[in-house]
């Protein structure tokens, strides 16, 4: 789905907002992109969003482990230690 | 690190577990069948992370690595208890298909040509990056995860809250790439569109 003369339109960029993420387009399709870019400020709004989304969730904490987890954990780090020596 | 774990330091190790043992859990539930069986997969896990630990070589990361032995762990457990792994393609039925990033009704429909699928309701302004840090917005966006399909939330958890690499996340999963960003496409679009009314609230004049 493209326009005759190979422009994207609004629809299809928020489509390919990943792999032009990514950087894994081929060129073709990544210079259209960065012409719509040029030209339509709600797709750069959407691109920067994209981008601050990303930097949101990777300050997401990792999930924590119980105690239960972490002392039987460290019991096996324990039996281990004993075991070298 | 790893000299650190070889001399056996304790504080090390327990940094080490802190970091991926919840990761190996989920990634052993992709193997065997019920939560106890994977979370004595994981500890399985350490104890061979630990007794490898001298043959271990810089070669490959730390993690990569200690992927490897769970799968090998797992695997192993799957076929004693008989179970079949769960293959890339029912795993990925987890996921809804032809799911738009975006609403469609927020873009023009064909009634103008001129301005078919351009945005009719274009996203508006972009946070300051305090904003993105508030609690009420990580609330969001960790609510957002947690309601994803599971194929999702693994591909969107690995890359984007532990920074996997692709290949790293396509091996550990067992996707091709294109399967692990299609699902990262998705997941990460859902996420910015539970987020875009934080993000917009401090539009710009």
């Amino acid at each position: 789905m493209s326009t005759p003369n190979d422009e994207i339109v609004c629809k299809e960029l928020v489509e390919l907002v990943t792999p032009y993420l990514e950087d894994v387009l081929p060129t073709n399709e990544r210079a259209a992109i960065e012409r719509h870019l040029a030209e339509c400020d709600g797709c750069t709004t959407y691109v920067e969003q994209m981008r601050q989304t990303i930097r949101a969730i990777g300050h997401v904490p990792h999930e924590p482990i119980t105690s239960r987890t972490r002392d039987e954990v460290l019991a096996i780090f324990r039996a281990w230690k004993a075991e070298r020596s | 690190m790893v000299e650190a774990l070889k001399r056996g330091d304790d504080l090390a190790f327990a940094w080490l577990v802190e970091q991926h043992h919840a990761m190996l859990v989920r990634l052993a539930l992709r193997y065997v069948a019920d939560q106890a069986t994977a979370e004595d997969v994981a500890q399985e896990t350490w104890l061979h992370v630990l007794r490898g630990l001298a043959r271990f070589e810089l070669r490959s990361s730390l993690r990569t690595w200690i992927v490897s032995i769970l799968k090998n762990r797992a695997r192993s457990r799957a076929t004693r208890e008989r179970r079949n792994m769960p293959i890339s393609e029912a795993w990925l039925a987890t996921v809804a298909l032809g799911e738009p990033a975006v609403d469609p009704d927020r873009f023009f429909g064909s009634a103008n040509t001129e301005l078919t699928d351009r945005w009719a309701s274009a996203p508006r302004g972009v946070a300051p990056e305090e904003q993105l840090l508030a609690s009420e917005t990580q609330a969001v966006v960790s609510h957002a995860i947690q309601a994803l399909p599971l194929a999702q939330r693994e591909v969107i958890t690995l890359r984007d809250i532990e920074g996997w690499s692709a290949a790293d996340v396509c091996n550990a999963l067992g996707l091709s790439e294109t399967n692990q960003r299609v699902l990262l496409h998705r997941a990460r679009s859902k996420v910015r569109a539970a987020v875009e009314p934080y993000l917009s609230q401090t539009d710009q004049p």
